[in-house]
């Protein structure tokens, strides 16, 4: 069984890069907790430190540039806690995935991020990148930059990590690896390098421990003590079909012999919704087949709330509208919703609007009826007893059976409507 | 006697159970109309659920659930699959399994959420980058629903690959009636891993299937590699080597490979009695199958193709096509993606493409504007 890290001791750095010092301390680190190498898994980012995939003995995964911690994270989650994930990302990583390295300390999963910063691009040629320090030369800053950098250690301890650790990257660090590593939940160490190709090049004159000086970033290390991500224990349904409810069918004869169309159009908050589901329920139970689609502003709570039901005794295919049969209008914004669709009715057709409304121009046969007459909130079922009791398409008595399934009853003027409605008939 | 369950119930609901029973039993996501149903029974039915920050970490996680051995599945339209697209062919190149369910509503862009539309299909050939085809199976009905999601799994965990569930607004969000009798409980998909004493090379690949044996890296026997980068059955990285290249190829060729031997369709075929046909898929095949039931009553007969494996396109899909001497195309965008997929950007003299933007495809505009 391999216990060691690295398969050689010939890294494909430049000579001086600062990552042959990362690799082997995190190798040391690791075999200094006796882990066994294939529970340990290295997500690598894009950039020069990435490309020591092969000279691993663990598991490697190389994905995207700047997603190694998003990657990390889903690891993680689907890992025991015994195993260790670590990430190996330069300072251009975190930038692109500055947001990743957030939220994976926000969970606090149990990954090891550690951050290669050299203050630049080092693969693309020495670009700077948002952790290179305010006066850092580089190829397009020759002069120093004139940006603000973050502080990846700051943001990260606030995000919640329950360890973050800044280091210069020289000598023996590994004893700061190891104790991320020990550490459950999210840990990140930020290692300070100057890239010998790039770096020096621009800034020959300085010492890396004063740049991070000058930077204001101090060798330290902070902590958190918050609990570990895990899966949260959750009760889930064993079926989604427990609930859909089974309609019972009556054995009832259908007076519908081709497919109809019906348009429910009301306020939001008015059971235009609920009372186009107990209209499609009542037609299942009548036998037909039905299609249910609801239209409605995202402010759910305040605006227009518009229903269509198609109801057949054959299979429906296409459930688009086309020329309703009827159009239940019950307040001011249905109204103003369906303008062009109460303009373009058929003679067939019947409107069935609420007497609060003023009549418009239409071809469509209306009934002009006191829907909202008990209540805002009853007139959209108002309409639907009207309906009922007009057309017997459905039954007065299968929406009050269905009702009273649905416990609504005795919130519901179910004897004033049934007698407005008797004189309605006559 | 039998015994019939009719219920109330939308695709989306039927989507999910029927990915719950065949094995995935993960979902991450994030909300999206018209998705936003899929997202809430997932949370009410799968055992693993996370609500991810935005689609491109939705698409990490599930990528590293995967390789830690769970089938994981998310559901999004345009706009957050557009953040997915260079996740997904991340996926594709480590040739881990999962399924992302795209609802289509109306672009460009933020377009409008609430107006569904068929504009996604030019996008979804064209999204694996160097056009290696992706597989993208589409239901026209509930039982497609159900059979269709039981088939992504199949074929995303045999294949090692994402594969994409394509529905639309119109069907994911609307509510009919049916008979759940009809739908036998589905059993889930059994999953093989490597269990060679050889060491194990990550993409060596099965002759038959041309798919590697799968390892989770929770395993401890053998070391996994997984890359994005060009690389060869060890999974290292390289630059252009004639084994990279194979490797590569070899991501769309295992996907051909099944497909031309497993594909899912429906002819509603007149017997031979006719040269006219018409070609469709998704809720716009609801208006085809009503647009066919209208012309025959006037007297003319058409037969009708419901493609469900969608992508990519079946030897067998083209043949039937080709038959014929006068073909419609019915879809639900502008300017015809899937016609132009079958027949190139200028489309010949007796083929037609009849289509809608910002509403649904209507029978009447089949019948009016088709060649018949």
């Amino acid at each position: 069984m391999e216990t060691k890290v690295l398969n050689t001791n010939n890294l494909p750095f430049c000579k001086g890069c600062g990552h042959h010092l990362i690799a082997q301390n995190t190798a040391k680190a690791i075999e200094s907790l006796g882990l066994n190498i294939l529970d340990v898994v290295f997500v690598t980012d894009i950039g020069c430190h990435g490309i020591i995939d092969k000279v691993l003995n663990t598991h490697t995964v190389h994905g995207l540039h700047g997603r190694s911690v998003a990657l990390a994270a889903g690891i993680s989650m689907g890992l025991t806690s015994n195993k260790k994930v670590i990430v190996f990302i330069g300072d251009g990583g975190a930038t692109i995935g500055l947001q990743h390295i957030m939220e994976a300390a926000r969970l606090n999963v149990n990954v090891t991020v550690i951050v290669h910063n050299n203050f630049l691009y080092g693969m693309t040629g020495g670009q700077l990148s948002g952790l290179t320090p305010k006066g850092f030369n580089t190829v397009i800053t020759p002069n120093g930059s004139p940006y603000n950098e973050h502080d990846i250690c700051s943001l990260t301890y606030t995000a919640g990590a329950n360890y973050v650790s800044r280091v210069i990257g020289i000598g023996d660090f590994s004893e700061t690896i190891k104790e991320a590593l020990q550490t459950p939940g999210f840990s990140l160490i930020e290692v300070m390098e100057i890239c010998p190709s790039y770096g020096v090049k621009y800034n020959p004159k300085r010492k890396l421990q004063e740049i991070v000086e000058a930077a204001n970033k101090p060798v330290k290390t902070w902590k958190n003590n918050r609990q570990p991500f895990e899966f949260p224990q959750r009760s889930v349904l064993s079926n989604l079909f427990d609930k859909t409810p089974v309609i019972e069918k009556l054995d009832l004869p259908k007076v519908l012999n081709k497919q109809i169309q019906v348009v429910l159009s009301g306020s939001a908050g008015e059971g235009v919704q609920l009372a186009a589901t107990i209209l499609c329920k009542a037609a299942v139970k009548h036998g037909y087949n039905i299609t249910q689609k609801g239209t409605y502003p995202v402010t759910v709570g305040v605006g227009f709330s518009n229903a269509e039901v198609n109801i057949s005794p054959k299979e429906i295919h296409y459930h688009g509208l086309s020329d309703p049969e009827y159009l239940i209008v019950t307040s001011i914004d249905g109204y103003d919703y369906s303008k062009k669709l109460i303009s373009s009715l058929k003679e067939n057709a019947v409107l069935m609007l609420d007497k609060s409304l003023s009549i418009p121009e239409t071809k469509a046969k209306v009934m002009h009826v006191d829907f909202r007459s008990k209540g805002a909130k009853n007139a959209q079922l108002a309409a639907l007893f009207c309906f009922a009791a007009t057309t017997n398409i459905i039954l007065p008595e299968t929406l009050e059976g269905i009702l009273a399934e649905m416990n609504m009853l005795e919130k519901f003027p179910l004897n004033e409507i049934k007698t407005e409605l008797e004189i309605l008939k006559n | 006697m039998t015994t019939t369950k009719e219920v109330i119930l939308d695709d989306s609901r039927v989507i999910m159970e029927a990915l719950a029973q065949a094995g995935a039993d993960t979902y991450i996501g994030y909300p999206i109309t018209p998705s936003n149903a899929m997202y809430l029974y997932a949370s009410m039915r799968f055992k693993y659920m996370l609500p991810a920050p935005d689609e491109i970490s939705t698409l990490q996680y599930m990528s590293g659930l995967s390789a830690a051995g769970h089938l994981p599945v998310t559901a999004t339209s345009f706009p957050g699959f557009a953040l997915m697209i260079e996740s997904i062919n991340m996926a594709y190149m480590m040739e881990l399994p999962m399924i992302i369910i795209l609802t289509q509503r109306l672009g460009p862009a933020t377009g409008t959420a609430t107006a569904g539309a068929q504009g996604d299909i030019a996008l979804l050939r064209g999204m694996i980058s160097g056009g290696h085809p992706i597989p993208v199976l589409c239901p026209a009905s509930i039982e497609d629903c159900w059979y269709l999601s039981k088939e992504a799994v199949q074929m995303a965990i045999e294949l090692r690959t994402p594969v994409i569930i394509l529905s639309s607004k119109e069907r994911a969000t609307t509510n009919r009636n049916f008979d759940i009798s009809k739908l036998a409980p589905i059993t889930p998909v059994s999953r093989k891993y490597y269990e060679g004493t050889e060491p194990y090379l990550p993409y060596k690949y099965n002759e038959a299937s041309l798919v590697p044996d799968f390892l989770p890296v929770s395993n401890t026997k053998h070391q996994v590699r997984l890359t994005a980068s060009t690389h060869d059955q060890k999974g290292i990285i390289q630059h252009t080597s004639e084994e990279a290249m194979q490797n590569t190829i070899r991501l769309e060729k295992k996907i051909i490979k099944y497909v031309e031997q497993k594909h899912f369709y429906t002819l509603i075929n007149a017997n031979n009695e006719t040269e006219s046909l018409i070609v469709s898929y998704g809720v716009s095949a609801n208006a085809a199958e009503e647009a066919q039931l209208l012309l025959k009553e006037k007297g003319i007969i058409v037969d009708l193709l419901i493609v469900k494996t969608l992508l990519p396109i079946a030897t067998e899909i083209n043949d039937i096509i080709r038959r014929y001497k006068k073909i419609t195309f019915a879809e639900d965008n502008y300017n015809g993606q899937y016609a132009r997929i079958v027949f190139g950007d200028k489309l010949p003299d007796h083929v037609k493409f009849v289509g809608a933007i910002g509403k649904m495809l209507s029978p009447k505009t089949i019948i009016e504007g088709g060649i018949f």
